[in-house]
């Protein structure tokens, strides 16, 4: 029969690729491939009352920063520039002063910390500190205590602290606590 | 003499364009997956500050946005800086109620994960964080990040102080 060597016509796929340039395009433009990054804080939980005055903290394991409205460093009740705070706060966690801490290298001032499990950073801002100086603070803070543990991690075990195992990271991170506490908003001037 | 070599034809081949699609397709199917649309359009503006000792939010989908900065449209709210809540700007009284709605909507097993990320601008004055903070306190919502541009090295920070 005729009908039967009638075949069926192929269809173009020449477009195809026209088509799938312009979803190509599109995706193109509207992707946006950022990976939100930052500075990871826990908060305290929320209390109505103020916080007990606690005499067990001593005075000499508290490390005040204090930034005031005019984006000055206030660091223990001495004037300090940015660059520098870094290095003291490496040496206030890494005192010793009880010679507890066996991995300590601190210089063992009994006037500073008495161990990096005790020594705690109270950061303090004004009202009018500028967001931008108080995360450039808080980032020299936590530089602080990740120069310290890569330290420890590269005398211990002679890699780079991220590079460990978990078991190791959580060794090191209990020789180094972090202890940073950001306290409500005071007046504290200038 | 035999005639060895055979005669070639000059003309080059055309290249052949079959594959075109598929290499396309490859490349669609690859941004398709990648691709995260925007999630609201901002209100205000924000430079975010920069730091080194950032640690990458990888659960986009645990993660609420907070931003802050100076608004774009000052004609119609002003230059002092505003919250801004999804696609709405807000004040510090709504934070509260906004970061509960967002928990409830997280799988409850995994609702202690649950991150608040605060994209604010530079200029912001940490007064208004610090009202921010006092919020997600007393909201419960006490893993917050404080979203940063990566910079290249310490040094790069001290120069402006």
């Amino acid at each position: 029969m005729a009908r039967n060597k009638r075949s069926i016509p192929e269809i173009n796929a020449g477009s195809m690729a026209d088509i799938a340039f312009l979803l190509l395009i599109f995706f193109l433009v509207t992707t946006t491939m950022d990976v939100d990054k930052g500075l990871m804080v826990k908060l305290p939980p929320w209390s109505e009352e103020p916080p007990p005055d606690n005499n067990e903290i001593r005075e000499k394991n508290i490390f005040v920063v204090l930034v005031n409205s005019n984006n000055q460093l206030l660091v223990e009740e001495e004037y300090m520039e940015l660059p520098n705070l870094r290095a003291a706060a490496k040496l206030f966690i890494d005192n010793n002063g009880d010679g507890s801490c066996e991995d300590c290298r601190g210089a063992r001032d009994p006037k500073s910390s008495e161990n990096p499990t005790k020594a705690i950073i109270s950061l303090q801002n004004d009202r009018g500190t500028n967001y931008d100086m108080f995360v450039k603070v808080r980032n020299e803070l936590l530089g602080a205590y990740s120069e310290l543990r890569n330290e420890l991690a590269e005398r211990k075990y002679g890699r780079s602290y991220d590079l460990l195992n978990e078991e190791a990271q959580t060794a090191i991170s209990e020789v180094y606590p972090q202890f940073i506490s950001e306290a409500e908003p005071v007046s504290v001037g200038g | 003499m035999a005639q060895i070599r055979k005669k070639k034809s000059k003309e080059t081949p055309p290249v052949s364009t079959a594959s075109l699609p598929d290499i396309v397709f490859m490349l669609l199917f690859f941004f398709m997956v990648t691709t995260t649309m925007r999630e609201v359009t901002l209100l205000v503006r924000v430079k975010k500050p920069k730091a080194t000792e950032i640690q990458k939010l990888d659960r986009k989908d645990l993660t609420t946005y907070i931003y802050m900065g100076a608004p774009r449209n000052t004609e119609l709210y002003g230059s002092e800086p505003r919250i801004q809540l999804d696609d709405q700007l807000g004040s510090v009284g709504d934070v509260q109620s906004f970061v509960i709605l967002k928990r409830e909507e997280i799988n409850e097993a995994e609702r202690p994960k649950f991150t608040v990320s605060i994209k604010a601008d530079i200029d912001v004055k940490m007064g208004l964080i610090s009202d921010l903070k006092q919020e997600l306190r007393k909201a419960q919502a006490l893993k917050i990040s404080y979203s940063t541009n990566p910079a290249g090295s310490p040094e790069e920070l001290y120069k402006t102080y």
